[in-house]
C-alpha cells in the first residue's frame, strides 16, 4: 500500500489454509489487498496492510479467515477506557470475538 | 413503507409495483442537498441527516432491474444516487441510523440482520422476480453474503468501493477491476474530513480558554489581569496553531510525515507550531520568552499536536485496533506528562522572576 501503511507486526488475522475452499469472497471484500488467491487457495500476503475491519472473516462461509475485528480509533478507545457507553456512531471499542458468524 | 418516504425533496414521482407505491428518486443533486453535505462536512447537523428507510426507485426500473443497497445517512444516498444517472435499478435503503456505509457495517448496524429485514418489510421479493443484490464493498464488515442468501434467498454480489465506478461495475457484468476493491487515501479524500475533526478539536478546547487566561494571570510583571490578558492570550494563540498543527496541517501532509504512528506523525507539525510561536513573540511583538518559557511550548504544542493525530485514525481509512492500541499505549502517556510538565513550566517561567 505504498505510504499508507501502519504498524508492523500487530494485526490478529489468522488464516486456517486447511478450511479455505479457494470460494474467493473474502478478496472481493477486502479493502487493502491482504489475502490472495493461489493454487485454488487463498493466503495472506500483505498482513501489515490489515485494519480489521473484519470483512474477510464476515463473509467466509468455512469460518477459514479469523480476525479480531474493531474500529481502529483512538477516540473509542479513550471512550471504552472512560467508561462511556457508545452510540450509534463509532466511537466506542465493542469487545469483540474473533469474527467468525 | 410510510407514507414520509413520499414526502422528501429528492421524490419526483410514484412507481407501481406489486408491492405498492414506490417513490422514484432523482439523480441531480440540488443545491439544498449539496449545502447539506457541507454543513454536514463542517459538523453541523450530521448526527440527524437521514433518509427514511425504504424501497425507492431510479429511472424506470422493471422486475428485472438491479437492485441497489445503501445506508440512511443522507450523505451516502446522495453520493449514490447522482453517480447513477441513466440507470434504471431499485434503491433499498437500509436503517444504519443515519450512519455511513463503512461506519455502520463496522458497527454491525449495516448488517445482515437489518438487511433481510428490510428486504422482508419492502416487499423486494414481489417487485424483482430475480434474486440478486448489488452491495457496497464497505457493506463488507457487517454483511455476512452466505448468510443473507440462507435467510433471504437473495445473493449478495459486492459491488465497487466507489459509488462512481457503479455505473462502469454494472456495465461489464457486475465485474470489479483491482482498483475498483481498494480504499484509497488520497489528499481530497483527507481534506474533507478535517472541517469536522478541527471543529470538535475548537469545541474541546474552548473550555481551555478561560483557565489559560487565568493561568496567565499568574506571576510575572504587571499586574494579575494584564498578564491574564497579555499572557493567557497568548497562550490560547499557541493552542490554536497546535490544533491546526495536528488537526489540518497532519491529515494533509499525512503520507509523508515521518512515522507509522499517527501521534508520530503529529510531532513535526506540533514542534512547527512551537518554533512558530516563539518566533511571533521574538520576531513581532519583539520580545522573546526565557528558556523556560520555551520548552514549556516546545513540550505542550507537540504534545497537543500529537494528540490530534491521533485522533485522526478513526477517520482514517488503514488503522487497525491493534495498531492503534499499541500506538496508544506509548503516546498517551507521553502526551499527558508533555503537556503537563509544559504546561507547568509556562506558569513556572514567570513565578521565577
Amino acid at each position: 500500500m505504498g505510504r499508507f501503511t501502519y504498524l508492523r507486526n500487530v494485526v490478529t488475522l489468522q488464516l486456517s489454509e486447511d478450511k479455505c475452499t479457494g470460494c474467493g469472497t473474502c478478496l472481493q471484500v477486502c479493502p487493502h489487498g491482504v489475502l490472495v488467491r493461489q493454487n485454488g487457495r487463498v493466503r495472506i500476503e500483505n498482513r501489515d496492510d490489515c485494519m480489521e475491519c473484519g470483512a474477510c472473516a464476515r463473509n467466509c462461509p468455512e469460518g477459514a479467515v479469523k480476525v479480531q475485528a474493531g474500529v481502529g480509533c483512538a477516540a473509542a478507545v479513550i471512550n471504552s477506557a472512560l467508561g462511556r457507553q457508545g452510540s450509534a456512531c463509532c466511537c466506542v471499542v465493542e469487545s469483540n470475538d474473533s469474527c467468525c458468524d | 413503507m410510510s407514507r414520509s418516504r413520499f414526502d422528501q425533496p429528492f421524490v419526483v414521482s410514484t412507481i407501481w409495483t406489486p408491492a405498492g407505491g414506490v417513490p422514484r428518486v432523482s439523480t441531480e443533486l440540488k443545491r439544498r442537498d449539496k449545502w447539506g453535505t457541507f454543513k454536514a462536512r463542517w459538523s453541523i447537523g450530521r448526527m440527524s441527516y437521514t433518509v427514511e428507510p425504504g424501497l425507492y426507485a431510479l429511472g424506470n426500473p422493471n422486475d428485472g432491474s438491479p437492485v441497489l443497497v445503501t445506508a440512511n445517512y443522507k450523505m451516502t444516498f446522495d453520493s449514490l444516487r447522482s453517480e447513477v444517472s441513466g440507470l434504471d435499478a431499485w434503491l433499498l435503503v437500509l436503517d444504519t441510523n443515519g450512519i455511513n456505509v463503512w461506519c455502520a457495517a463496522g458497527k454491525g448496524t449495516l448488517g445482515t440482520a437489518e438487511l433481510v429485514e428490510r428486504i422482508k418489510s419492502s416487499g423486494l421479493e414481489q417487485v424483482v422476480a430475480h434474486r440478486k443484490l448489488i452491495l457496497p464493498q464497505l457493506a463488507g464488515p457487517g454483511v455476512a453474503a452466505h448468510r443473507v442468501k440462507e435467510l433471504s434467498g437473495f445473493r449478495v454480489i459486492f459491488g465497487p468501493v466507489r459509488a462512481s465506478d457503479l455505473m462502469e461495475f454494472i456495465r461489464t457484468g457486475n465485474r470489479a477491476t483491482p482498483e475498483m476493491r481498494r480504499k484509497t487515501f488520497g489528499l481530497w479524500e483527507r481534506t474533507v474530513l478535517i472541517p469536522v475533526e478541527l471543529v470538535d478539536a475548537l469545541r474541546a478546547a474552548a473550555f481551555l480558554v478561560p483557565v489559560l487566561i487565568l493561568l496567565g494571570g499568574i506571576g510575572g510583571s504587571g499586574g494579575f489581569w494584564f498578564n491574564a490578558l497579555h499572557q493567557g492570550l497568548f497562550a490560547v494563540t499557541a493552542i490554536i496553531l497546535a490544533i491546526l498543527a495536528g488537526a489540518v496541517v497532519t491529515p494533509v501532509l499525512l503520507p509523508w510525515l515521518p512515522g507509522r504512528a499517527f501521534s508520530m506523525k503529529g510531532l513535526v507539525p506540533g514542534l512547527s507550531a512551537a518554533l512558530a510561536i516563539v518566533a511571533i513573540r521574538g520576531w513581532v511583538a519583539g520580545e522573546w520568552p526565557g528558556l523556560v518559557e520555551i520548552c514549556g511550548w516546545f513540550l505542550m504544542l507537540p504534545a497537543l499536536a500529537s494528540y490530534l493525530a491521533m485522533n485522526f485514525t478513526g477517520a482514517s481509512t488503514y488503522t487497525s485496533l491493534s495498531g492503534v492500541k499499541r500506538e496508544m499505549r506509548i503516546a498517551v502517556p507521553l502526551q499527558i506528562g508533555g503537556a503537563a510538565l509544559g504546561l507547568l513550566l509556562w506558569v513556572g517561567s514567570r513565578l521565577v522572576v
